[in-house]
């Protein structure tokens, strides 16, 4: 085992998988000589050329599209994008064409792209840095979303997604890039769990917390602040966000009665909207209460003096505790 | 020295080569927003054939097709003559309801057949919508590509089989795959190129320019092959270019020619060029096909709304196939035995693709969810299993299963 930060953790899996595929290529921005603005990729040209660690020119759309015909050709491109907010130029190329192909052909054509985006706040970034757009990718059929949380996960879960034939979008918690964590670089990947499998990350018995990426270590803390006052409280990281793996929440669901949802992502038709509709399908009669959002509000990523209130925080995640416990919270006394 | 000889940093010369019938090499045809397409002589456009079907010299393209004999150019005339049959069977299956939508190639066939066959068929193919002479001669089967504009399918081929991808409907963005796919080439240490089909409004598009700019930063053997036919829907190109579309490329460092796209044996050897320069290793080249949709931009458009009437008796008289035949007639190559034959081949093509079209299944209502990923999902799994259930109590109770299923 070795103790790595988030980044230095999927470096490593770069790494790993780049010497088991020749046909894995990197391609992004600033990725090269630079080692990526985040130092991600650091290394990697210097060990694998220029012909595999890509320098591209400044175009999103392009990095992605030009990666979907690298994918017609047999490569397995790996695309960074350098920021949640720069995204969105590419994103026709992602929900379009991405996405689609597999189908589209009738299974003849596969896009194992995967393509890794530092997203979410927290880290006192200007506008266009702080972004949470998982929901976007969510939506689009064809697409696999995922989000770690820790070190092994970074490691484990970006060979599982470069290994994989469709196309993954590998979103990185940027503000726990310096977090360490125990790391199996011998891990492997078909013992290791399965890309698509949330995980329950701590038990309880009296609510259960569900969330992914940045927000995991926050949940933790909320946990162990719940426990002093004699609330118990289960924690699951998602880990996938599509395919979502609804089977630990059902269970401890059915356990808890209570289901608390919460990232950083706006509210309105975020993941917490889908879950709290998933798990009301599937566990209505083990509910006790109605599913509550903890989520960042339906504005603007805010400057980022601001960003702490707009971001779901141990404290804001208590209070939805209480809300779906009747205990008293800031909504008491209303209606609804 | 020979075309495509020239170093990249000469290239804005390429865009603006001779003129038909020896007219000055300089002049530089400017288009704006209220010039009417086809009005005026096309200055700078490279040429072989004129209109008339009279031979136009060309030193530049010359060389790129003088092995090219009348058996062969009676091949090319064939092979338009077939598409054009094609076209208008697939028009008329849309208007009796067969077909839900048809984009309409009359008027381009020359500038899809002489592109084509300057390929090998290493190169890959990243067409748009319209580009079905294209699939055709690459080798597509006519109920395969119908089967895109029933409705029935995606796609109607393999793009592995046939080295072509889907037809694309997003404007402008097969440029980047096929760059992208060029990048692999060279990756590869291959010498085969992939070819971009793009039309004049989709050099509107930021995809085409960022694709012209990944493809100048790693010398990418791949063609952009521009059809200009003057139209993006009801967009006029002026409102789209002010200058010849021929003309972006060398500010990308990427070597152009403009071409007469209704002659065959210019886009024929315009596109061997830039197959030259990419095979060789000197990287991207663009074509502008300066040429005439003259049917509709679908079955759906209406183009009598926005172009004038005296636009398609001036482009009918530069018909790419009309000016063929002349030339084929002029040498004594085409008599009414060898143009019968033509029809007949061409006749038959069609009778193939109605009867494929007409007779073309209904795909099973559960294959909407194959192929979304290549493995499970948990999500769509539950979802399919649902409606499943939900259809069987519509199914016969004999014991069949759905097409399509798992089950």
């Amino acid at each position: 085992m070795s103790t790595l930060t988030l980044t230095q953790a999927i470096n490593a899996g770069l790494r790993k998988a780049m010497e088991d595929d020749p046909k894995v290529v990197l391609m992004g921005e600033d990725i090269g000589t630079l080692g990526g603005v985040f130092r991600v990729t650091d290394g990697l040209m210097k060990d694998f050329g220029s012909h595999r660690v890509i320098d591209t020119p400044l175009a999103e759309s392009a990095i992605i599209g030009t990666a979907v015909g690298l994918a017609y050709r047999g490569f397995r491109p790996v695309c960074e994008i350098q920021f949640d907010g720069f995204i969105y130029p590419g994103f026709d190329q992602i929900v379009s064409q991405v996405a689609k192909l597999h189908m589209r052909t009738h299974g003849q054509v596969r896009m194992p792209l995967t393509i890794r985006v530092p997203f979410g706040g927290g880290i006192g970034s200007p506008e266009h840095h702080s972004e949470s757009p998982e929901a976007y990718f969510v939506h689009t059929s064809g697409l696999r979303v995922i989000s770690v949380s820790n070190p092994q996960d970074a490691y484990t879960m970006l060979r599982q997604a470069i290994a994989c034939d469709d196309p993954v979008l590998f979103f990185e918690p940027k503000r726990r890039y310096h977090a360490k964590g125990e790391v199996d670089l011998d891990a492997d990947l078909s013992c290791a769990p399965a890309m698509g499998a949330s995980r329950v990350v701590h038990a309880g018995t009296d609510v259960t917390l569900v969330t992914y990426g940045p927000l995991v270590t926050t949940a933790l803390d909320a946990a162990k602040a719940a426990a002093d006052d004699g609330i118990s409280v289960e924690v699951i990281d998602l880990r996938s966000l599509s395919p979502l793996d609804y089977a630990p929440l059902e269970e401890s669901v059915r356990r808890t009665g209570r289901l608390v949802i919460t990232h950083e992502a706006s509210e309105t038709l975020g993941l917490g909207a889908e879950i709290a509709a998933g798990i009301t399908e599937r566990c209505f009669n083990y509910l006790e209460a109605a599913p509550v959002r903890v989520t960042g509000f339906d504005v603007p990523y805010p400057p980022s003096k601001l960003e702490k209130h707009h971001l779901p925080d141990l404290d804001r995640m208590l209070d939805g505790v209480d809300r779906v416990l009747g205990r008293p919270n800031s909504l008491s006394g209303l209606e609804g | 020295m020979r075309p495509g000889g020239r170093h990249p940093q000469d290239a804005p010369a390429r865009s603006q080569g001779p003129g038909p019938g020896g007219k000055s090499r300089r002049r530089t045809a400017v288009l704006d927003a209220t010039a009417r397409p086809g009005a005026s002589p096309q200055p700078g456009i490279h040429q072989l054939i004129a209109a008339d079907g009279t031979s136009v010299a060309d030193e530049e393209l010359a060389p790129y097709v003088a092995d090219v004999d009348d058996e062969q150019l009676l091949q090319l005339y064939s092979d338009m003559v077939t598409i054009r049959r094609i076209d208008v069977e697939a028009t008329a299956l849309q208007r009796q309801g067969q077909l839900a939508l048809w984009p309409p190639m009359l008027g381009q066939e020359a500038s899809q057949v002489g592109s084509l066959r300057a390929l090998d068929m290493d190169d890959f193919i990243f067409p748009t919508y319209r580009e079905n002479g294209v699939a055709y001669l690459r080798g597509a089967d006519l109920a395969g590509i119908m089967s895109t504009w029933r409705g029935s399918a995606n796609t109607g081929w393999d793009p592995h089989k046939f080295n072509m991808a889907t037809p694309q409907i997003i404007i402008g963005a097969q440029t980047l795959h096929a760059t992208g796919y060029a990048m692999g080439l060279v990756l590869d240490g291959k010498e085969a190129l992939s070819i971009a089909y793009l039309g004049d409004g989709a050099t509107s598009q930021g995809d085409v320019h960022e694709s012209m700019v990944f493809a100048a930063s790693f010398q990418a053997p791949v063609i952009f092959f521009c059809q200009n036919n003057h139209w993006a829907i009801s967009e006029p190109v002026g409102l789209q270019a002010h200058a010849p579309i021929a003309g972006r490329a060398p500010g990308y460092g990427i070597p152009s020619l403009r071409v007469d796209g209704n002659d065959v044996l210019a886009v024929l050897a315009a596109t061997r060029w830039a197959a030259a320069r990419a095979r060789s290793g000197a990287g991207p080249s663009f074509i502008e096909a300066v040429t005439y949709r003259m049917g509709a931009h679908t079955t759906a458009d209406d183009p009598t709304r926005y172009r004038g009437v005296t636009e398609l008796d001036e482009w009918g008289a530069k018909d790419p196939i009309a000016r063929v035949k002349a030339l084929l007639q002029g040498r004594g190559k085409l008599d009414g035995e060898a143009e019968a034959g033509v029809a007949a081949r061409a006749n038959a093509m069609a009778a193939e693709l109605r009867d494929g079209c007409i007779n073309m299944p209904d795909p099973a209502p559960m294959s909407v969810f194959n192929n979304v990923y290549t493995t499970e999902h948990a999500i769509l799994d539950r979802q399919r299993d649902h409606y499943e259930r939900y259809l069987a109590g519509f199914a016969p109770t004999d014991g069949a299963t759905l097409e399509g299923s798992r089950s």
